[in-house]
Formats: C-alpha cells, structure tokens, sequence
C-alpha cells in the first residue's frame, strides 16, 4: 500500500461529501443515457421546473419544508449513534395529533392561536411513537432498525384502521377526515404576501417553512450549546465514554428518539394543517425515508439538512416536469436519485477516502521534492 | 366437513403466500449469520421480479427469466457486499439504498422499455411457472380428509412453491453441517477467530451474500413469473421485510423462521376471509390488525417478552484487521 497523507479539515467535511454526491448525480446521468436521452437536457428540465417560474419555486419550497423535519429528525438520532428508519410513522402519527386537535378547536381558535397548540400535539404523537423502539433499544436490547422499520407498518395499519373506521368524515367515501375550517388552517405563503401587497402564485407552500426554519435553529442550539446535546453527541461517539461523565446512556437514547419523532411528527403541521388541510391517507409519501438521504447528504448538520432539503424539494418538483418533456422519463427518476445519495452518501462514504489520501500524499511529496 | 374444507383452502393459500417469504427468509438467514444485516431482502426481491419479467416477456423463456432474476439479484448483493465488505460501510444504511434504488429502477426502466407506466407486459400461462399436478392426484381426490390434502394442499403448486421448501433443508444443511457452513457460522460470530485460522472473512462473507442474492432472485421470480404474470410498481409490497421479521422470530434458525414464514402466511390469507366475519366471543377482526401482526409480534418478541431473540453477535459491524 503506498504512503498515505492525513487529510485536511477542508477535505474532509467539503471535499469529500462533494465528491460523493457528484458521483451519485453522475450515476443517475449513466442510467438517463442508458434510457436513451440526454443527462444534460433532464438537468435543464429539472432546474426549470423546480426554479424557473414561481409556482415552481414554491413547489419546490413546499418539498424542502418536509423534507427539513424529517432530515433533523435522522440527523438527531444519527448523532446519539442510532438510525432512526421510523421517520415515515412517526410523521404519520404526528398527523394523528395535529389531525386531532386541529378538528377540537377549528371552530374556536383561529390559526395563530391553534398552531403552538398543533406542533406540541404533532411533536407528542411523534415523539411518543419513537419513544417505544427508543425504550426497546435502551432498555429490553432490541434494536431500533428493526423496531422502527416494524413502526412504520404497524403506524401504516393503524391510520387505515382510524381513517376507514372511526375518524373518516361521516358520508364519505374516500377514507380522510372532514376539512379544518378555513380560519383555522394555516396560511398559504400566497396569502401571507399578500397581506405586506405583494403577489405571488398559489401554491401548498404555508407558513410551515419558517417553522421548519425555526426547528432548524432549534436542533443546532439543542446539539451544540446543552447539556441534552452535549450527552446526545457523548453518546453516539463513546458510549462508555459518556458514562464515565455522569451521563445515563439509556435514558439519552430514549430521550434523542423522543426528539427525533417529534421532529418527524411536525412534517403534519406542513401537510395536515397547511396544504391539504385534512388528514388523509398516506399523507407522508415517503418524505420519512427521503430524510435519510437528507441527513446523510447534509451530514447531520442543520445547514447542511437545509441545503440537502432544498436540493430534494427542486428534484422532486423539477422531477415532476420530467414527464412532460420526455416520453421515457418521469418522476420515478427522484427515487433512484435518492437510492444512489443514500448509497454514495451514506454506504460508500469511506470509498473516496483511501485515494485522496494517497493523492494528498503524492502532492505533498512531489511539492517538498521540489523545494 | 366444510371447516375442512375451508381450513385446507385456507392452508393452500397460506403455503402460496409464504413462499416469498421462506425464499428471502433464508436468503436473510445466510447473510446476516455471516455477520451482514441484511434489510435489503425487500429491494433484490422486487429486481428480481422486474427482471423475470422483463426477460420474460422479452424472449418467452420462463428459464431465461428466472436466471435474469438471479443475476440481477446477485449484482445487487454484489453491491451490498461492496459497500459492506469491502468499504466497510454502514450496513443498513446499503440495504436501504439498496431498497429505494430498486423500487426507482424498475420503475424507470420499466417505462423505458416497456411504456406501461411501470408494468411489463402480461404474460401468459405457457411464460409462467405453472402447477405442477402430482401423480395420482385426480385418483386419489376422492379419499376423505387425506385425498383433498394431497390434491389441494400439497399437490398443484408451482415449481418454484417446492424450491422454496426445499430450500429450507437445503440451507438447514448448508450452514450446520458443512465447512462452508461452520465457518459462515463462525465469521458472525467471531470473525478475528475466522482471521485468524488463516481464512478470508471478506470472501466467506461475500459467499453469504451472493447465496442471499441468489435466494431473493428465486423469491422475485415466484413474484412476476409464477404468482402473478407480469411486474406491477412496488409489487414486493413490504414482503422482504416480512420475511426479515420471519427470519427473527425464528431466531435466526431455518426451521423455526419456516414456521415464522408460515404463520405469517397464514396470517395473510385468514385476514382476507374474515373480512367481515363474526367470530364468536371477539366479534369482528380488522382485517389492518391481522395485516399488522406479523410486526407487532415481531416487536414483542425482540423486547424478550416471549423468548429470547439472540442475533449473531458480529452482526453489522464491519470487519478490520486492524485494532480499532
């Protein structure tokens, strides 16, 4: 094995993540050739539809704000070491709260009022959803994949089971809740400009955004300046470690999957009480699990979660406009973009390592060499 | 008389259904006892399927279809090994990228090739693995209680229903009686041991792998070319991580995680006959609680509320030679 050089910070947190999602964007560009069309002509169609008009844009926008939650929620319970595959039930449940309480007090309170109240009831389904595998893991020695990929099913057959059963709107054929009074849903961001004079086009997008902003500063106060954070990160990096420092490692690992559900569990202020105003079926559609390539792309970091959101929001709304343009390619081509993020991204992080090492090593020496 | 017939009905199904499980559960089984998660069984059993029919529906061959499966499987697990093995990446992080690219591809490919929105075209009887009626069976039919088992239960099924029971023994044998199997065995549990007798971990554990890939191939061909007649978008439908459930609660053994499969088969075909059925004392059944209990089950047994689930002791840990 040749020699190897210890790579800088800059390659190593910039470089690196670079490098590996380049690859995952050109082996998506290999399978679009592979179909018979042009990588660089999808890539057009693709920032059109997410950038190039402002219903696009606020499609796109409307994408990223789940995809904050449910990135965050990975990326918590990546920094206590765990890998939470439940964000797709936890954020189902949430919806369940949100749902609940948005339906008692719709005719009470208007939006303003209702919304604390909506993301506590969100963040507690959430939250309570991820706290069984949290205590399984931590306390019976099961573990939390297993227990959070068994989480989704079951969350999945318990919402058909209350939306045909017992919460679908009496009359109704489609198994959804009756809608949230208007006065009560949040405000879509078209009325919300319109408020300061300035107009823009309809779209889901809501006020949400800024909550997930907002949950954003939260989880990098919450894992860089407390005490929570401190033990969390403790946790992930050295478990015995931590408890030589006085943490309790069982009791931080519930707590980080409390956290990380009820992350997940606020994707519902988004969907339930912003853009379709109803609990309905399946409302999730797989944001828990785009999370996954979200966290592992901005790693773990809420900066990098929002860059990673935004970059998933446009190729799931420029991913739309594919099927307009080609006959051949439609929206599933987001899916395999996501795999390949998650394999290059997360699977085979460590492959570039190796050779930028010793490439870092031949430029140093053959720069020593000349001095 | 007619409880008979219902329960053998009911079990005839439930054999049918739980072939893709007892294929991926061993393929699970293989893998993860060589110390590799595996919850990538979902994603090679759907490549699998789309490639059986695709290839199928290409060149009329049920043969060349069920090869397609298998190579297309292997080269998944092949991928999986790659990052796991080789680049020593997280586990299940790959099985999950291994899931989600698959559920992209065959759709995208699908539309390609095919222009269906995803489907390939349906394929007829003579392009699919059709029953295979055991002699005797018209002859035998009128027997009581036993005729109908033969004719009904055991007899009629496709090829690949029998491959799936026989690949219980098969792998039965191959991990507990073979060298193959002793070291396979070994490498989950302690693969510095392993190392140390001299033996690549990295080559037994990508055997393990490619026996699992091979094992979902069969599993995705039964699902396009034998049960159905044509790929459908997502038509794996959460089976492989049934399956993965099945292979723990059976705690990692292959006649125990059969019986799991079977339970959760028959789970499966009973959920779509009580629907709507008064049972005496518990009333109606849901049909989404019996759809849910494999999980919950699972669930209850992981937290060693009945027995206990011991998983290979190396498994998901990457192997170094290095001191870490």
């Amino acid at each position: 094995m040749s020699r190897r050089a210890k790579l800088p910070a800059w390659a190593d947190i910039g470089l690196i993540p670079l490098i590996n999602v380049l690859l995952a964007f050109l082996s998506a560009g290999v399978v679009v050739a592979l179909i018979g069309e042009s990588p660089l002509e999808a890539v057009q169609v693709l920032i059109r539809g997410a950038f190039g008009y402002d219903e696009g844009v606020g499609y796109t926008l409307y994408y990223t704000t789940n995809f904050i939650f449910t990135g965050l929620a990975v990326a918590v319970a990546f920094h206590a070491g765990l890998f939470n595959i439940g964000g797709e039930g936890q954020a189902y449940i949430g919806g369940l709260g949100v749902g609940l309480i948005c339906l008692a007090l719709d005719h009470l309170l208007p939006w303003w009022a209702l919304l604390p109240l909506a993301i506590i009831a969100g963040s507690l389904f959430g939250a309570a959803w991820a706290f069984i595998p949290g205590y399984l893991q931590a306390y019976r020695g099961s573990h939390v994949v297993i227990t959070t990929i068994m989480f989704n099913f079951i969350a999945s057959a318990l919402m058909v089971y209350l939306l045909v059963n017992v919460l679908i709107q009496p009359g109704s054929m489609s198994p959804e809740t009756r809608a949230i009074a208007p006065e009560s849903t949040l405000p879509l961001m078209h009325e919300f400009f319109a408020f300061f004079g300035i107009k823009i086009t309809q779209t889901p997008l809501n006020l949400s955004l800024f909550v997930a902003l907002l949950a954003c500063l939260f989880v990098w106060v919450l894992i860089w300046k407390t005490r929570w954070g401190y033990a969390i990160r403790m946790i992930g990096f050295n478990e015995s470690a931590a408890v030589y420092s006085g943490i309790n490692p069982k009791r931080m690992v519930v707590i980080a999957m409390m956290i990380s559900g009820s992350l997940a569990g606020l994707v519902a202020i988004n969907e339930v009480m912003g853009a379709q105003e109803r609990v309905g079926l399946d409302f999730v559609s797989g944001a828990g699990f785009t999370g996954i390539a979200v966290a592992l792309m901005g790693r773990n970091h809420p900066l990098g979660i929002i860059i990673a959101s935004l970059l998933f929001g446009a190729l799931f709304q420029g991913g739309a406009e594919l099927a307009f343009e080609f006959s051949t390619i439609t929206r599933d081509l987001v899916v395999v973009i996501q795999g390949l993020v998650i394999l290059f991204c997360g699977a085979l992080a460590y492959m570039m390592r190796g050779p930028l090492e010793r490439l870092f090593a031949l430029v140093s020496r053959s720069s020593q060499e000349e001095r | 008389m007619e409880f008979s017939v219902q329960l053998i009905s009911a079990l005839d199904s439930t054999l049918r259904l739980a072939a893709p499980l007892i294929l991926c559960a061993m393929a699970g089984l293989f893998s993860e006892r060589s110390g590799i998660v595996d919850i990538g069984l979902e994603g090679k059993m759907l490549a699998g399927a789309f490639a059986a029919a695709a290839m199928t529906a290409v060149t009329g061959s049920v043969w060349l279809g069920l090869l397609a499966a298998i190579l297309v499987s292997i080269m998944m697990a092949l991928l999986h090994g790659f990052a796991c093995i080789t680049h020593r990446g997280d586990q299940v992080v790959s099985g999950l990228a291994i899931n989600i690219l698959a559920a992209g591809l065959t759709v995208v490919l699908g539309i390609a090739w095919f222009r269906r929105g995803g489907q390939t075209p349906s394929l007829t009887s003579e392009e699919r693995f059709g029953p295979l009626t055991w002699p005797l069976s018209e002859w035998l039919s009128d027997v009581p209680l036993l005729g109908p088992i033969y004719t009904e239960l055991l007899s009629g099924h496709n090829l690949l229903v029998y491959v799936a029971l026989m690949a219980v023994p098969m792998t039965a044998w191959i991990v507990f009686k073979t060298r193959f199997g002793l070291r396979l065995r070994a490498v989950g549990e302690n693969p510095q041991a392993v190392d140390t007798a001299g033996i690549s971990v990295a080559w037994l554990r990508y055997r393990a792998v490619i026996m699992a890939g091979l094992l979902c191939g069969l599993a995705g061909a039964y699902l396009s070319i034998a049960l159905g007649a044509g790929f459908i978008k997502d038509m794996s439908a959460g089976k492989g991580y049934i399956a993965l459930a099945a292979l723990i609660f059976g705690k990692w053994r292959p006649f125990p995680a059969l019986f799991a499969c079977l339970l959760f088969g028959f789970l499966e075909a009973v959920a779509t006959r009580m629907q709507g059925v008064q049972l005496p004392v518990v009333g109606e059944i849901d049909v989404q609680l019996m759809q849910a209990l494999p999980y919950i089950l699972t669930v209850i047994l992981l937290a060693g509320f009945i027995g206990r689930a011991i998983a290979p002791k190396a498994i998901g840990t990457p192997y170094s030679k290095d001191r870490a």
